[in-house]
């Protein structure tokens, strides 16, 4: 018999996902279950899952999980803090649900110093619904509600969320990664531990943005996409840490 | 032991001394005195208190602590209700149990902060999306509010819905004297929360507990849908609260609920004193409506009054209960100027000579 040195974390149920091919909220779901299971709080933890691509993600999570309505995911988690304050509280969402619709909601959470981790999967463009034109969408990129690319002058520019969340004195670390290679992936890993580790301990609020890839709206195959992260988005969005108080 | 209190603060200690764990809320006219006093006395009895970033983030914040089974509440005006009418419909669809406090105002829009009924609509008939109902309480005391906020949790849990309490303005901000209930305990009958919420990780059995009112299938939905018809059948049989008052050979019903009602009990004793018998039908829930009752309350009447401080809200229902058997006159005064117990006299003699 071989030894076991890797299996599926015991935070996602054993079961196949709807992500397309190439789309990073699977790894991304898997990073996070890693850690909460390395740091021990697999037990305590809920899942608390925004409208998105993300949205079926009910069906994946192997602990307790509430779904939420669009952008309202960190009152939700506010609440779910309140009753359980003991509980390890992950939140998964994407642009539209964190930037566009829940703005009021992440900023006012972030500013209140919630003891709550935030996953923001920035893939500038609306995957659900099909394509359309996020916050977050880069100038000139194509999308279906600004098919000539996305022109400053009618649509405005891209919005950065570690960049303004970074401003509150509450929030504890907020950090911008990507997923593109091995050492940026285990960076991802480190980053989300510390994360959820500031949650363990009760220091407040901790926001992860992960650059991620949509190959099926951005018309581009999986390895494609990766370059793209690595070559268009990180030039608009940096990666980096923007605070870190320990 | 009695007490001289203002109406939105004796609703917050009533809804503490029902077990409400967790409020959350924004400020608006005319309720800020919930929040108010929520803020240092729930703390000081050991729950959770939020002042959320708009009404929209209060009902979803409602939603994760009665996720979670605790007993979470939240209040506004019709405003602000407005505002949370998705948050009431996913509670609804998701089966998590919360109370909600509307404290009414003038409308349409922006209105008068004055007292009003013209949210009987928006509670009754649900501004939210699908097929879903609220089940609304409407006291017309402040002794009557206390207790139906209290009993509102237990309802809420009984059935794992959302449930509203409706006052107007009046009733917030004035003082009377009220005997709040303490430490009241859960109904027994409740099904334990642990059967359904949310706590984090997994049952011993592996098993999971998720909170969600998305359906991938339409044949889910659909049945979905049908149990919680079969709820709200329920709820419509066994949680029907009514007060009547001299209908027996009444020449006029008036139907009235909330301070309405308070100046149709002068009304009354106007006809007493004039030799006019009028009796009150006070429906003490406004969903469900006590149709039936109302009915039979009425089968004396010459005619039906149908007061309110709203422009035909109450009378959809009361023409629903009557079904065309008797005639219907209606009174109303509007966004904060007070019925007259006077005025609603005349129109009860005016009905009644039509009627004859």
């Amino acid at each position: 018999m071989g030894e076991m040195i890797y299996k599926r974390t015991d935070f996602l149920k054993a079961r196949p996902t709807h992500y397309c091919p190439g789309c990073t909220h699977g790894l991304e779901h898997k990073l996070v279950g890693e850690v909460l299971e390395e740091l021990g709080v697999i037990d305590r933890s809920i899942m608390v899952i925004s409208v998105g691509c993300s949205a079926p993600a009910y069906d994946y999570a192997n602990v307790d999980n509430i779904a939420c309505l669009h952008g309202r995911a960190p009152a939700t988690a506010t609440g779910v803090k309140a009753a359980l304050p003991d509980s390890i509280v992950y939140l998964h969402q994407g642009d539209g649900d964190l930037l566009s619709i829940g703005l009021d909601e992440t900023i006012s959470a972030a500013g209140r110093g919630e003891n709550i981790t935030v996953v923001f999967a920035n893939n500038n463009i609306y995957g659900m619904t099909g394509g359309q034109m996020a916050a977050t969408t880069l100038i000139g990129q194509k999308a279906t509600t600004c098919p000539a690319g996305r022109d400053p002058h009618l649509d405005g520019y891209p919005m950065k969320a570690c960049e303004m969340i970074a401003t509150l004195t509450a929030p504890k670390l907020v950090a911008r990664t990507a997923l593109y290679d091995i050492p940026h992936i285990i960076q991802t890993k480190k980053i989300l531990k510390k994360a959820f580790q500031n949650q363990i301990d009760k220091k407040g609020y901790s926001f992860v943005e992960i650059l991620s890839t949509c190959p099926t709206n951005w018309h581009m195959s999986p390895q494609a996409s990766m370059e793209h992260v690595k070559n268009e988005m990180e030039e608009v969005y940096p990666l980096g840490i923007f605070k870190d108080e320990d | 032991m009695k007490k001289l209190m203002k109406g939105n603060e004796a609703i917050a200690e009533a809804a503490i001394q029902a077990g409400c764990k967790c409020y959350f809320g924004y400020p608006i006219t005319p309720q800020n005195e919930v929040p108010e006093y929520m803020s240092w006395r729930l703390r000081e009895m050991g729950g959770v208190f939020k002042q959320a970033e708009s009404e929209v983030a209060s009902v979803n914040m409602v939603y994760g602590a009665g996720a979670a089974g605790v007993r979470a509440m939240t209040s506004s005006s019709g405003l602000g209700i407005a505002l949370m009418q998705e948050g009431i419909t996913n509670l609804a669809s998701t089966q998590v149990p919360a109370v909600f406090l509307n404290v009414m105002r003038g409308g349409p829009g922006l209105g008068t902060i004055q007292a009003s009924q013209a949210d009987y609509n928006q509670m009754t008939r649900g501004g939210g999306n699908g097929d879903y109902y609220l089940p609304t309480y409407a006291p017309s005391t402040l002794q009557e509010a206390c207790d139906l906020i209290q009993k509102a949790f237990d309802t809420a849990f009984k059935y794992r819905t959302p449930v509203g309490v409706m006052v107007d303005a009046t009733i917030g901000n004035m003082m009377e004297s009220v005997d709040i209930k303490e430490n009241v305990q859960p109904d027994p009958s409740i099904p334990d929360v642990n059967e359904w919420c949310i706590r984090g990780g997994r049952r011993e059995d592996g098993s999971v507990h998720r909170i969600k009112g998305l359906f991938n299938v339409p044949e889910e939905c659909e049945a979905f849908n049908e149990e919680l018809a079969k709820k709200y059948d329920k709820i419509r049989e066994n949680e029907v609260m009514v007060d009547i008052k001299d209908c027996e050979g009444a020449d006029v019903v008036i139907v009235a609920y909330g301070t309405t009602a308070r100046i149709a009990k002068q009304t009354m004793k106007l006809g007493k004193e004039n030799g006019l018998k009028i009796g009150m039908v006070r429906p003490q829930t406004v969903w469900p409506f006590p149709y039936d009752e109302l009915r039979e309350a009425c089968r004396d009447a010459k005619g039906v009054l149908c007061a309110e401080m709203a422009i035909d809200q109450l009378l959809q229902d009361v023409k629903l209960a009557l079904e065309g058997t008797k005639p219907i006159a209606t009174y109303h005064r509007l966004s904060g100027v007070m019925p007259s117990a006077n005025d609603m006299y005349d129109a009860c003699v005016k009905l009644a000579k039509e009627a004859k």
